[in-house]
């Protein structure tokens, strides 16, 4: 046994993961620590029938070559280039216009490998000499410079492809003899040309790029294009695995090679969080200095009357219910165009939660017809369930049905998604490793999971999962009739209204503010939300919703307070009042 | 198998501080507390939906385990497998033995399994990570044998027994031990096996010298492998008893005395009343004095003073010459008819009858007033109510003599108990429960003659 001999095999060992070989007879590879043996024989020749030691070292040496990872040249931005590509054929294939994908952030990404100093500038980031020498390789057949608005320097070829999409993966070498060195001698490495540097760059004022950020540029052009497609409604595709994002570098071409320091830039663990990519994209939008945005009006879909709409058929309530929200849209101005559209480069850039607001202008509604304090909706319900006994044809709207229809579906919909984010997988068929040494290891470890699951899907129940879920704007459909989940959008609210005059009134005159007073201090919220000190039906309401969006309670309970602030200016103008308003308002 | 409390007890890594589980120091568990405190966000680092994924369907598959749903947890189980791909390193680690004992159970009830799925799970999960090669061989052999396939669990040990892993083999030396000793029980069935066939023989048979030679042989092979494992600390009933069977077929008596006597009273090994037993029944076999029985059986007495080997103690105490030996004698009876599980047993009854009216014969008052003190206040309802009386004498007639006898020494005749079985009457007693009248007139403790 020549532990000498076996030293140049540097992979783990399977079983024990030390690296310490040793050669048996037969010239395997075992381990001196667990004496596991390897499949993999040391390349000798018969040393008995021809002693020749320089075909040894041959051989030797060529299987050293054949240990370095072969790929492409690549950088980290490239990489996030091909994500996003993916991501907007995705929402291409949703229906989403081709003009997001081959316009609007394409220029978004150009401006930002400008800005960040990647590309298209004088003095890209990249200095050391190898590189620039890449880059000048891919700069010869580019004709990529016709932009007048970006200056000529650096073009990655990658960019060129993004019209073409990976089409022309072939055209890409093979990396030069430089990589070798590079990989080898290095401890901490990685697949691309820059992630060591990419991971370790801080430099300030660079919005950094990451794989929740590309959800910020694909929802910037969705705003741009001001297509029918909210942030809860991106996250949502996103989660059911509609638009490519855990492991979103699955699909990179075979010769794009991941590991190392890659693993830490484009390995996801969590689902995208709303408040966290709202906050990305408002960041990024700054970043690329942005002029303002086209106009929300009236018939986008962006505006506050159509998602209210949408809102109104998606939780099965009375479609009569908009005159009211309409109503509350105008009187708070939530509804003006200037108020709606997003001006990044204006003082305190913010833009609208679309969806949030949307549904806060229900709940507001709701509180208005029923004021949701646990007594007077419940004795509302009594009035509409005594009526509809005589009245089938058009019933008033009865909210304890409603209350106990939604719960009921609610929860069954809860429990089915909780289950699925239980059976989520997260890992990826294509492992990635952090060094070369531990490639067979974390393989190995793949092939053994993916062994177990197959054992194990025989024994779980064979009803095949009812096809993949198409993706649709809507969770819920209510146009079932005669089942146990009727559908209250035709009912009518003359239950909860009165005549006065010409003119018909509320007749629930009480309404109670969310928020009494607003926090002031530097910290960012506008105020909190404590789950026990409100009524169970604003509860439910607000669960509902936030269920709805994906979103937390918390987070719609402040919006509903920002409404009710526009709606109510003079209350909390002459401040410390009661706790109750008194209002009524007039359709 | 069925355990999982050790995952959920074990020290918390930094990250995952207050996140995982809540485990009291009394070892209360609190599983909506354990719902709580995940959902909250600690130092706004949030936990990664990976490890919220994963912990979730770690219950639901606990879930269905205790609804005995096997297909879902099987379901579950598929998803539940990525965390051998954990990117912590220490849930990672922690991985394979959840999944084994996760895993194991599913396979073992699932309408679906089979010994072959089964097996190849075990070879999977043996495979993954070093550490836990000795564990799952070792269960893997007990499901083989709880198969009855004894020639396959054997092999298994055997592949196990050769099992070498540098450094970390030497702190796994007690699991070797376990397969080692398992390994020699499963030779001891076949041995005993053997054992039955040769009894069977006639000694004049011509097969018999061989067979009693070979079954010679084989027996010291397997008591090296128990061996190793008798001497450390700890409780191994089964493979003793084994052990020492074989040792007295070889005619190994110093040695089995050594390994019995080593067993019960090694400080450095948990209490354990068997292993008194054992030895008691050993020295019985051999013969021993007197004194040394009654030495192993005093033991007992403190450990389990209604065991009924303690009638066998009386009776060795009452043979004994000593005084203080009479005393004890006494002592341990009245301990045996303490136990509820003991009030029905008529030779304690018996013992204690005759032995009441030797003792008082004797003229020891003290002594039975001495041992009474304590009971008085309880054996009464305990033992001599009107309903016992009644319904002894309806099971038992024999019984219900004794009692009352015993009854009557202790309260006196106007003791309810001895009151309704003296007025029965009954033909073939009718001698005998003169007597016993005549007796406790004269004997009983309550009004003694001075």
């Amino acid at each position: 046994m020549d532990l000498e001999e076996a030293r140049e095999f540097q992979e783990r060992c399977t079983q024990c993961a030390a690296v310490s070989w040793g050669l048996t007879d037969e010239g395997k590879y075992y381990c001196t620590s667990c004496h596991n043996v390897t499949e993999r024989s040391k390349e000798v020749i018969h040393t008995e029938s021809i002693p020749n030691t320089k075909i040894k070292a041959i051989s030797r040496g060529l299987k050293r070559k054949s240990k370095l990872e072969k790929g492409w040249d690549w950088y980290v931005c490239e990489g996030f280039q091909y994500i996003l590509c993916q991501q907007a054929e995705a929402l291409k294939t949703l229906g989403v216009g081709p003009e997001l994908k081959n316009e609007v952030l394409h220029n978004f990404w150009k401006r930002y490998l400008q800005k960040s100093k990647q590309a298209y500038c004088k003095n890209p980031v990249y200095t050391s000499g190898r590189k620039v020498t890449v880059l000048e390789d891919h700069l010869s057949h580019s004709d990529w410079t016709s932009d007048p608005e970006l200056s000529d320097a650096h073009c990655l070829s990658l960019v060129e492809s993004w019209a073409e999409s990976q089409s022309d993966v072939q055209s890409r070498k093979p990396s030069s003899s430089t990589r070798a060195s590079h990989s080898e001698t290095a401890s901490i490495c990685s697949g691309s040309l820059d992630g060591v540097e990419y991971s370790q760059r801080k430099e300030k004022g660079i919005v950094k790029m990451t794989v929740p950020r590309t959800l910020a540029f694909l929802y910037l052009s969705l705003l741009w294009q001001r297509e029918a497609v909210t942030l809860s409604d991106l996250l949502r595709f996103v989660e059911e695995d509609h638009i490519p994002y855990v492991n979103a570098f699955e699909r990179f071409p075979e010769e794009m090679k991941l590991y190392g320091r890659d693993k830490g830039i484009f390995a996801v663990e969590s689902w995208p969080d709303y408040e966290d990519i709202y906050k990305k994209m408002i960041e990024i939008a700054i970043f690329l200095d942005l002029p303002r945005f086209p106009d929300i009006t009236e018939d986008c879909y962006l505006h506050p009357n159509i998602l209210v709409m949408k809102y109104l058929m998606e939780v099965n309530l009375p479609d009569e219910m908009q005159g009211l929200t309409c109503q509350v849209v105008k009187m708070t101005g939530i509804g003006e165009v200037d108020f709606l559209t997003f001006d990044p480069i204006a003082k305190m850039a913010k833009t609208v939660k679309y969806d949030v607001q949307a549904v806060a202008v229900i709940v507001v509604a709701l509180k208005l017809l029923f004021l949701l304090d646990d007594n007077v909706e419940w004795s509302l319900s009594d009035l509409a369930e005594d009526y509809n006994e005589d009245h089938q044809d058009k019933p008033w709207f009865d909210f304890r049905k409603w209350y106990q229809v939604m719960k009921k579906t609610v929860d069954e919909k809860k429990q089915k998604r909780e289950e699925a984010r239980a059976k989520y997988l997260w890992k990826s068929e294509k492992p990635l490793y952090h060094s070369y040494i531990d490639k067979p290891v974390v393989y190995k470890r793949r092939e053994m999971v993916v062994n177990l699951q197959k054992q194990f899907s025989a024994l779980a129940d064979c009803t095949p999962a009812p096809g993949e879920k198409k993706p649709s704007s809507f969770q819920f459909n209510w146009t079932e009739k005669g089942t146990d989940r009727p559908c209250f959008h035709g009912h009518s609210l003359r239950g909860v209204l009165s005549k006065k005059g010409q003119s018909l009134v509320i007749k629930n005159s009480l309404y109670w503010l969310s928020t009494q007073k607003f926090c002031r201090s530097y910290c960012k919220h506008v105020t909190t939300y404590e789950e026990s000190n409100f009524s169970l039906s604003y509860q439910f309401v607000l669960n509902l919703f936030s269920f709805l969006l994906r979103i937390k309670a918390s987070l719609l309970h402040e919006e509903v307070s920002l409404i009710e602030k526009k709606l109510f200016k003079r209350k909390y103008m002459s401040s410390n009042e009661s706790s109750r308003s008194r209002r009524v308002r007039r359709r | 198998m069925s355990d999982f409390s050790e995952e959920f007890t074990r020290p918390m890594t930094e990250d995952e501080q207050g996140e995982t589980s809540v485990a009291s120091g009394t070892g209360m568990h609190f599983p909506w507390l354990h719902k709580l405190v995940e959902t909250v966000v600690i130092g706004g680092k949030k936990k990664k939906d990976f490890a919220q994924t994963t912990s979730a369907c770690l219950r639901f598959i606990q879930e269905a385990l205790l609804k005995h749903q096997w297909q879902e947890a099987a379901e579950y189980m598929h998803s539940y497998f990525q965390t051998l791909e954990d990117s912590d390193t220490y849930k990672k680690q922690a991985a394979p033995e959840i999944i084994w004992k996760l895993g194991s159970e599913i396979l073992f009830y699932h309408p679906k399994s089979n010994v072959e799925t089964f097996n190849t799970f075990a070879d999977r999960m043996k495979n993954i990570g070093v550490l836990n090669y000795l564990k799952i061989s070792l269960q893997h052999a007990l499901y083989l044998v709880h198969h009855g396939m004894l020639e396959d669990a054997n092999r298994n040990l055997s592949q196990a027994e050769t099992w070498r892993y540098g450094e970390k083999s030497s702190s796994q030396e007690i699991l070797i031990n376990l397969v080692h000793a398992y390994k020699g029980l499963l030779q001891y069935y076949t041995w005993s096996k053997k054992k039955m066939e040769l009894s069977k023989l006639d000694k004049d048979d011509y097969s018999y010298g061989t067979a009693s030679r070979s079954m010679l042989s084989h027996s010291c092979k397997t008591s090296a492998n128990l061996g190793a494992l008798i001497e450390t600390p700890g409780v191994w009933d089964p493979f003793v008893k084994s052990y020492v069977e074989m040792l007295e077929f070889c005619g190994d008596q110093d040695r089995a005395r050594k390994v019995l006597t080593n067993y019960a009273y090694d400080e450095k090994f948990p209490s354990n009343p068997n292993a008194h037993i054992y030895l008691y029944n050993f020295l019985k076999r051999e013969k021993a004095p007197r004194a040394k029985l009654l030495s192993v059986l005093k033991i007992l007495y403190q450990i389990v003073p209604s065991h009924k080997l303690m009638l066998e103690f009386h009776t060795l105490l009452k043979k004994s010459e000593k005084e203080e030996h009479h005393k004890l004698g006494l002592e341990v009876l009245f301990g045996v008819l303490d136990f509820a599980g003991c009030t029905k047993n008529v030779t304690a009854w018996k013992y204690l009858a005759k032995y009441l009216k030797q003792i008082l014969i004797q003229n020891h008052l003290a002594w039975v007033q001495e041992e009474w003190n304590s009971r008085k206040n309880w054996w009464p309802g305990f033992h001599f109510s009107f309903f016992w009386a009644k319904s002894d004498w309806k099971e038992d007639t024999a019984l219900a003599c004794e009692k009352a006898f015993v009854a009557g020494i202790l309260l006196g005749k106007g003791c309810r108990y001895f009151r309704y079985v003296s007025k029965q009457d009954h033909q073939v007693l009718r001698k005998k429960i003169k007597r016993m009248k005549k007796s406790v007139k004269k004997y009983n403790i309550v009004n003694p003659r001075l």
